[in-house]
């Protein structure tokens, strides 16, 4: 248990660059280092983790929490303590830090450099956030015209009604979300 | 402002943000800026920034972040928490429950539903940051080009961030 808290503590602290990057530190530490579970086991949880609502970090590490105590000899209950100490290991370093930056940010935000900075930076998130959106239109996300014909203009069919019902009709995207998975219920 | 309203917002957002960090920031656009009205659209870009060049997860950093600017650390706790506890219930429910989940045919068929609608609702605000970060045809180039390193050469979000924040900085210190 504190084997697992350390571990997950450290991801936390050196997991940069969100939930990917951060799924192949665990699955050094858990996998190839520790031997919690196999390597089959663990693709199943990315799967799980990518499937599920909430943060690809939090899901994959109380998943990773559970199925190590449980791997190794323990009843459920000590797996959902597996999965709440994970979790929070691997919240906590980024917990206090950010806490600390916040208290700098309010405290010097009218700086003039941390304005400057602020202004050169504005622009560059505008490019991260296109970057991810680019970055997910993949032949797994939408297939291919070759591949499923079918999927694949529903894809697209669904991906400029998203954008119309967002831009145009100002619609709140938990319905629009709601909605797709209903026509994916229905069509696919 | 109640911690509790915090929480609540923040478990919302959390059980509806599938598909990564980046997948929350719609869904923060619409619940934090323009229906609550707890930060501005501009303050959210700027906390984005910060959110990714720090380690841990996106998503919690952001709440964090928003928590506290409203009520101090616990605000922060009330954010976090909020965020954090619909995946952990979730894959709990899953872990002692429904271990063939991913195997379920009318949740693959939801999700691929789903997926083309997530990466729409990530390229709705991009559009609108645009206009926020007040993007013009003298700087487009700083967007596109960081974009493109990303997507086309897999150039680390955080160098991006490193790099802008300092040219800015060079760009206040010696020439405005």
């Amino acid at each position: 248990m504190f084997a697992l808290f350390f571990t997950f503590f450290l991801i936390g602290l050196f997991g940069f660059g969100g939930g990917y990057a951060m799924l192949s530190m665990i699955q050094g530490e858990v996998v190839t280092a520790h031997h919690w579970m196999t390597m089959g086991e663990f693709t199943d949880i990315v799967a799980v983790s990518q499937m599920t609502p909430g943060p690809i970090g939090i899901n994959s590490a109380t998943y990773v929490g559970y199925t190590a105590m449980v791997n190794g000899g323990g009843a459920p209950w000590m797996g959902v303590l597996g999965s709440l100490t994970a979790t929070f290991a691997v919240t906590l370093p980024s917990f206090i830090l950010m806490l600390l930056i916040s208290k700098f940010l309010m405290q010097y935000k009218h700086h003039p450099i941390v304005e400057h900075v602020f202004l050169g930076l504005r622009p560059a998130v505008v490019g991260l956030l296109a970057a991810a959106c680019l970055l997910l239109m993949t032949p797994d996300n939408f297939s291919t015209p070759t591949e499923s014909p079918w999927q694949f203009y529903i894809s697209v069919a669904i991906f400029i009604g998203t954008i119309i019902a967002c831009r145009v009709y100002k619609m709140n995207p938990i319905h629009v979300l709601l909605a797709c998975a209903l026509i994916g219920i229905l069509l696919f | 402002m109640s911690n509790s309203k915090l929480f609540q917002t923040f478990f919302h957002i959390g059980l509806f943000t599938i598909g990564g960090g980046y997948a929350m920031i719609p869904l923060i656009e619409a619940e934090v800026v323009d229906r609550r009205q707890w930060i501005a659209r501009e303050e959210l870009l700027d906390l984005m920034a910060v959110a990714q060049s720090c380690p841990g997860v996106f998503a919690v950093n952001i709440s964090i972040f928003i928590g506290y600017k409203i009520r101090k650390t616990p605000g922060a706790i009330a954010a976090a928490l909020g965020c954090i506890l619909p995946s952990f219930l979730i894959i709990l429910a899953i872990a002692l429950f429904f271990h063939q989940f991913q195997d379920n045919p009318w949740v693959a068929r939801a999700f691929r539903g789903i997926r083309p609608c997530v990466v729409a609702l990530i390229a709705v605000p991009t559009f609108r940051m645009a206009q926020t970060a007040r993007i013009t045809w003298t700087n487009v180039w700083i967007p596109v080009l960081s974009a493109f390193l990303i997507w086309a050469l897999g150039v680390s979000p955080i160098f991006i961030i490193v790099a802008a924040g300092l040219v800015g900085f060079l760009y206040g210190k010696f020439i405005n």
